[in-house]
């Protein structure tokens, strides 16, 4: 078995996650369970955020979906190291996909924050932007300095998706800011922003 | 088969029914509606790496105003268990056609145990299971099923049993 190794990440989660949400515009949002939903609530609660409080390794196909039904809009994913790892699948099949408007951004602090700490597969050298990479996303990058994440700000929403980001951070913890986590709750504010009527099951991302 | 062309009947329903997503794991009983589907360039066919992934990318496809179609066989039901707890507890809609393994005639002794609790783990899940035994039934059940789904948004499961399909063939 490999031995972990020490990550030595600078950046901070909420600071990350601040950062790449500042130039979002009017870009739909989905979290995963965990530290990245908290983290998207500490800069601010809105109806274009669905967090994923269960479901783990569904985030990214969630995405997905969403990315399909919607190709006008962008479409943002930010999830956990664990969270992404449990759905690894997810990437192939995004990446023949192919979609877009369709951004995945892992907040990579490799460990289980919310269970212990136990190091994440990614400790132990496991590359997901390597695996992002390989499965034929657009672009894919690993995140490790300020100048790098600045880099990634500016592509974030603008640059032809799919794109797949490992953003390295400390394993630093922050208060747990808790957003609204009954699910029908979240699935109508989402859907009345985005559609208007939250129960009209309207048809919308119909191939052109 | 008394009805080969019961895969049409139901590609026509999912068109009817404004389905413009369809997540697939290939099973030899969905093989002719994958193939409609995916010469659909209204449809986005996705093929899944495993079924949960459908599940959830069904729920984002309900998110962004759009509806979808799961197609599978019952040996990926329990790859979907939690996923549908996002389904139950958001109340996504969620239609999805199983092609029966281990269930009417079935050489493969591996395919049994799934096979078997395909209803009852469904239904601990949630999932309403609406179970079709002769082709003639198939269309109107789909039919049924994705108005449950669409307009009454619930998880609905059409399940085709093997009598319909016809055992696998080994040689």
């Amino acid at each position: 078995m490999n031995t972990a190794s020490e990550s030595g990440a600078v950046l901070d989660r909420r600071q990350v996650v601040s950062q790449l949400l500042a130039g979002r515009g009017e870009a739909l949002l989905i979290t995963g369970l965990g530290s990245t939903t908290w983290d998207a609530a500490a800069v601010g609660d809105v109806a274009e955020n669905f967090y994923v409080w269960g479901g783990m390794g569904g985030a990214a196909m969630i995405g997905l979906g969403l990315a399909l039904a919607q190709p006008e809009r962008r479409v943002l994913v930010v999830t956990g190291d664990g969270e992404m790892l449990m759905g690894l699948g997810a990437l192939a099949t995004i990446a023949v996909q192919g979609p877009e408007n369709l951004a995945v951004v892992v907040i990579d602090n490799e460990v289980y924050g919310e269970t212990g700490m136990q190091e994440t597969h990614t400790r132990f050298g496991v590359d997901l932007a390597g695996i992002a990479a390989a499965a034929g996303f657009e672009s894919a990058r690993t995140v490790y300095t300020q100048s790098d994440l600045d880099t990634l700000s500016a592509a974030l929403f603008v640059a032809p998706g799919p794109l797949f980001a490992d953003v390295k951070v400390s394993t630093e913890r922050h208060d747990t800011v808790l957003p609204p986590r009954d699910g029908t709750y979240l699935k109508h504010r989402f859907r009345r922003v985005l559609l208007g009527d939250p129960e009209q099951g309207s048809l919308a991302g119909r191939k052109r | 088969m008394s009805n080969p062309k019961w895969p049409e009947a139901i590609y026509d329903v999912l068109c009817g029914a404004g389905v413009s997503q369809v997540g697939y794991v290939p099973d030899a009983g969905h093989a002719r509606l994958i193939e409609l589907c995916r010469a659909n360039d209204a449809m986005h066919s996705v093929a899944l790496t495993s079924e949960e992934e459908g599940v959830a990318m069904l729920c984002g496809a309900w998110l962004g105003g759009a509806r979808g179609v799961l197609l599978m066989q019952s040996s990926g039901v329990g790859n979907c268990i939690n996923m549908l707890s996002v389904v139950q507890e958001c109340r996504f809609p969620l239609l999805a056609i199983i092609t029966m393994r281990g269930e009417w005639g079935e050489f493969n002794p591996w395919q049994v145990p799934m096979g078997q609790g395909v209803a009852s783990a469904l239904g601990n899940a949630g999932v309403i299971v609406h179970q079709v035994d002769r082709a003639e039934d198939l269309a109107t059940t789909v039919q049924a099923a994705s108005e449950l789904a669409f307009n009454a948004f619930r998880a609905v499961a059409v399940s085709v049993s093997q009598r319909i399909l016809g055992s696998k063939v080994w040689k």
